[in-house]
């Protein structure tokens, strides 16, 4: 009987709840650099000068280092169409773009010597009108590359939207697609700025061997994007280089990407040949992470009074940051997903991505995908409300019918399957939607101040997209019977080493514990992408599954010319026996025998696969939040989370829950607690856990999550991404839950976070 | 400038001197060697530093080494039994997924650990309210508040079987 789709406890969990886990702050590293880095407190100015010397007078203090002594050239983004100018310098030159930003680092014998050292560097800073306001960037009053001409990182263009429904009427060339509309809602939606706030904050340590290569310790969800960084740093080949991502707690897209003061550990211990380390506060942490999200969007739906929808536009500003880096893409993901579950006959989009004198903007939990169902789903509530229909009945009436897949969206995403509808239904049963309904008219006609609100969100989203490409495994047994994966992913908390364990023990029919997981060392992976945007099972896992599926092979070939056997008669024992005869218990050899063999041969049993899918994959689900709004305090409370999610084919439904329960958590957070604030001059205010509202367990309820699999096609495991899909249905369902509460207090709109002074205000101004 | 101190570390006594200025988990850290417990912040706010002081949570970024000086301190790795055998909120917390990447385990683990042993059978917005000093940014707590509740509702079980019935039944819910 197949492990496959079981609930397996975690292999990864014995030594983290005992010992502890090795993160990169706990790699040993003897005589090791300390770097501390010295902040610009300016959102944005010109570096007049930079004095050291009190710095290097400092107990312990062994260097200073600036820009000019670096001597590097900016870091390369490997994106398509960011001006050249803005590229990220390792340190700032002649001008700081954010808080945070780092314009010298000290090299010191202790962490402590060199924080200190570091307190004592003296910048002489010339200010520059900050750019905060979106608007602001983009009337180019004041540049932040004079260079480029502009603040524009990058653009999507308006195009006509292909209809879905041919011969259906085409809007006139002057004409808009909203003219057979009976009904037109617009609305402009802020997506805030979130800090991602992994528990670990980033740490790097690095030593140069005395072959020659430099080993460099990263807290990263993408070790060869490292290495590729290092070796383009210091011009040497990638060979040269080791990188390793040992236990990284948490990423959530943050911890995807070149870090200009995390490469620096490497480039530094290179050129000292001593070795270095950096760990920096979470102070720092929430100033030179990247922040996610941070879009504003303006939204306009238009349908017919009996509630069929048919044209949707979205125009969104992207705000980058001081660097374009992976925000500037983003708004490609939220085009792809616009439309979300509903069949819309015209669809337009437009986007413009600014950079800002503020933190860069990079991949969070969704990454794009989150702010496209927020502002369609937030959209077709307010649609709902406008024409008096329940928004339930609204999504219904406009779903993409179970029959249509693939089906192609207006804006040229080819869904693989679902069934939405399903999904819907299933919502509404599991959570008793009319009751609830008839609990929120029963505390309206009596006058309750404590309202009590229902959000819906029907969603879908694009993991594993196959431009992002495909992913590396290998598999060998070896001589004492145990097998080794290898993989080009590189989990930081997902269970990877749990899961894939399970898909080769299941081809070989070895236990659990007889398979070893390798991951996230350059050296002993051969290539790998990285774990992020949910793509980790359908590519990695399915690579490390075939590659253990042609070990098999080479196994009953080997075993056959062993038994005198048709390879064909020969099957994998189940039970870990090795591989024999059908039926006869005696005509077998075990694994340690074929594989002893094999090594004697000199061809060991040994497999790898390159497995890119044909296409992303497109997990959907439904979800519903319950709240209550206390309407004399603006207080907020999550009363019920229900989720339906559908992934495809479930590998190991514990590792999945997790997922998703961690998903919606995010997603509440989002939705009433957390949004990274910088003021008109670029001061950031939430630059601590103790003023950045982190969601604690006293703010969540339990969650009621519900399973739906419907297969993919797109690869032979059957299995959609799963990491972020949680977040994607629950922040705007709760959104539209504490709207709804409020709806019958003339409220017809609230940007998130839902703080209760917000929900306050917004009473006291609807009166 | 140095402070002397002995402090029992899981059992074993230390001895060292130390700057006045050391961190309890500076010192557990970089002094003890035992990098099981983590630091999330430095605001106190996080909870990935907690430990056992004297049998009681406290959060070892907020305490001098020096104010350890003669007291007894667990750690994580003093948690489980010489044998190996797991505490059974280490089990609770394997058995129902109660961690992703381990971060924020240790200091949770211990948290809940002192959580049980004021309130043995803690009622679910109990335990929610008693953890709101310790974030985890990936399971969304619902599965650490399961695992809690489950051992709670085997402590229950077991007083309950003493005590009569009502026990367990209040366990149960
Ligand atoms: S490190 Fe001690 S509370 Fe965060
Ligand atoms: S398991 Fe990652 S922070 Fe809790």
């Amino acid at each position: 009987m197949s492990i496959l789709g079981n609930r397996v406890l975690r292999v990864e969990d014995p030594k983290l709840l005992t010992a502890g886990g090795t993160y990169v702050d706990d790699v040993e590293l003897p005589g090791a650099v300390e770097l501390c880095y010295v902040r610009s407190p300016h959102a944005h100015a010109g570096v007049v000068s930079i004095d050291t010397e009190a710095a290097r007078r400092a107990p312990g203090v062994l260097d200073v280092l600036t820009a000019a002594d670096l001597a590097l050239a900016p870091i390369v983004q490997h994106l398509p169409g960011i001006p050249a100018e803005m590229a990220r310098p390792f340190l700032a030159g002649d001008r700081v773009r954010f808080v945070g930003e780092a314009v010298a680092v000290v090299l010191a014998e202790t962490r402590a010597e060199a924080a200190d050292g570091a307190a004592l560097v003296e910048v002489e800073y010339d200010p520059l009108p900050a750019v905060v306001a979106l608007e602001h960037a983009a009337s180019g009053e004041t540049l932040l590359f004079p260079a480029a001409g502009s603040n524009v990182a990058a653009r999507i263009a308006p195009a006509p939207a292909p209809s879905s429904a041919p011969g259906a009427a085409a809007p006139g060339a002057e004409g808009s697609i909203f003219d057979d509309c009976e009904v037109v809602v617009s609305e402009r939606f802020v997506n805030q700025r979130l800090a991602p706030c992994p528990l670990e904050v980033r740490a790097a340590a690095a030593v140069l061997g005395e072959d020659g290569r430099l080993t460099h310790w990263s807290t990263s969800q993408t070790p060869f994007a490292v290495r590729q960084a290092l070796a383009g740093a210091l011009g040497v080949e990638e060979g040269k280089i080791r990188v390793i991502a040992p236990d990284v707690g948490g990423g959530f897209g943050a911890k995807n990407g070149d870090y200009p003061d995390e490469l620096l550990v490497g480039v530094l211990a290179h050129r000292l040949g001593r070795p270095v380390r950096w760990c920096e506060t979470r102070s720092e942490s929430m100033l030179a992470l990247g922040h996610g999200r941070a879009q504003q969007q303006t939204i306009t739906l238009g349908g017919s009074r009996d509630g069929r929808l048919r044209a949707y536009r979205l125009e969104v500003v992207q705000d980058c940051g001081a660097y374009p880096l992976l925000a500037s893409f983003l708004p490609h993901l939220t085009r792809a997903m616009a439309s979300g579950t509903y069949d819309i006959e015209r669809v337009e989009f437009e986007s413009v991505s600014l950079v800002t004198t503020t933190a860069p903007v990079v991949a969070y939990r969704g990454a794009g995908r989150p702010e496209a169902a927020a502002a369609i789903e937030r959209a077709v509530d307010r649609f709902a409300a406008e024409i008096g229909m329940d928004p339930a009945e609204l999504r219904r009436r406009n779903l993409v019918g179970p029959q249509r897949f693939p089906f192609e969206n207006p804006t040229g995403t080819v869904y693989d399957c679902g069934d939405y509808a399903a999904a819907l239904e299933r919502l509404l049963e599991a959570s008793d939607y009319d009751s609830i309904r008839a609990e929120q008219a029963a505390r309206r006609s009596c006058g309750e101040t404590v309202e009590l609100g229902i959000g819906l969100a029907v969603y879908v989203e694009i993991t594993g997209a196959a431009d992002l490409g495909g992913e590396w495994s290998a598999v060998e047994m070896l001589p004492d019977g145990t097998a080794v994966v290898r993989t080009g992913t590189s989990a930081h908390g997902q269970g990877h080493a749990t899961a894939w364990s399970m898909l080769v023990s299941d081809a070989l029919g070895i236990p659990i514990d007889a398979v070893r997981f390798v991951q996230s060392d350059t050296d002993l992976v051969a290539r790998g992408v990285g774990t992020f945007g949910s793509r980790s099972l359908q590519t990695g896992g399915v690579a490390a599954r075939q590659a253990a599926e042609r070990v098999v092979e080479l196994a009953r070939e080997l075993a056959g010319e062993l038994l005198e056997a048709d390879p064909a008669d020969l099957v994998v024992d189940p039970g870990g026996g090795g591989i024999g005869v059908v039926g006869t218990p005696t005509a077998r050899r075990s694994w340690a025998e074929l594989a002893a063999a094999a090594a004697e041969r000199g061809t060991p049993l040994r497999a790898e696969v390159d497995f890119t899918p044909p296409g992303g994959t497109f997990p959907f689900g439904a979800h519903l939040a319950v709240v209550e709004v206390d309407t004399e305090t603006g207080g907020v409370r999550l009363v019920r989370l229900v989720a339906v999610d559908d992934a495809g084919r479930i590998l190991n439904p514990l590792l999945a829950d997790g997922q998703v329960h961690g998903g919606l958590a995010q997603g509440v957070a989002q939705a009433l607690l957390e949004e990274f604030v910088y003021d008109a001059e670029g001061n950031p205010l939430t630059t601590t856990l103790a003023d950045y509202l982190f969601v604690t367990a006293a703010e969540l309820p339990s969650f009621e999550s519900l399973r739906m699999e419907t297969p993919t096609p797109r690869n032979p495991l059957g299995a959609k991404g799963i990491g972020e899909s949680g977040t994607i249905g629950s922040t705007v369902a709760v959104q539209n839950a504490v709207v709804d509460a409020l709806a019958g207090r003339g409220v017809r709109h609230l940007d998130m976070p839902l703080s209760p002074e917000r929900v306050w205000q917004s009473l006291a101004a609807t009166g | 400038m140095g402070v002397k101190i002995v402090v029992e570390v899981n059992g074993t006594a230390q001895s060292h001197e130390v700057e006045a200025r050391t961190l309890l988990v500076q010192y557990l850290r970089d002094v003890v060697g035992l990098h099981g417990t983590n630091i999330g912040c430095d605001t106190s706010s996080c909870g990935a530093c907690t430990v056992l002081l004297d049998g009681e949570s406290v959060k070892s970024c907020t305490v001098l080494a020096a104010q350890a000086d003669g007291r007894s301190v667990t750690t994580i790795e003093g948690l489980a039994e010489p044998d190996g055998t797991l505490h059974p909120v280490q089990s609770a917390f394997r058995e129902h997924h109660a961690l992703q990447c381990g971060y924020c385990t240790p200091g949770m683990v211990m948290a809940v650990v002192s959580l049980l042993k004021e309130n043995p059978s803690p009622t679910e917005s109990e335990v929610r309210l008693g953890l709101e000093g310790n974030l985890c940014r990936c399971t969304g707590y619902h599965n650490i508040v399961k695992a809690v509740l489950a051992v709670g509702a085997t402590a229950g079980a077991t007083a309950g079987a003493t005590a009569g019935a009502g026990a367990a039944a209040e366990a149960g819910r």
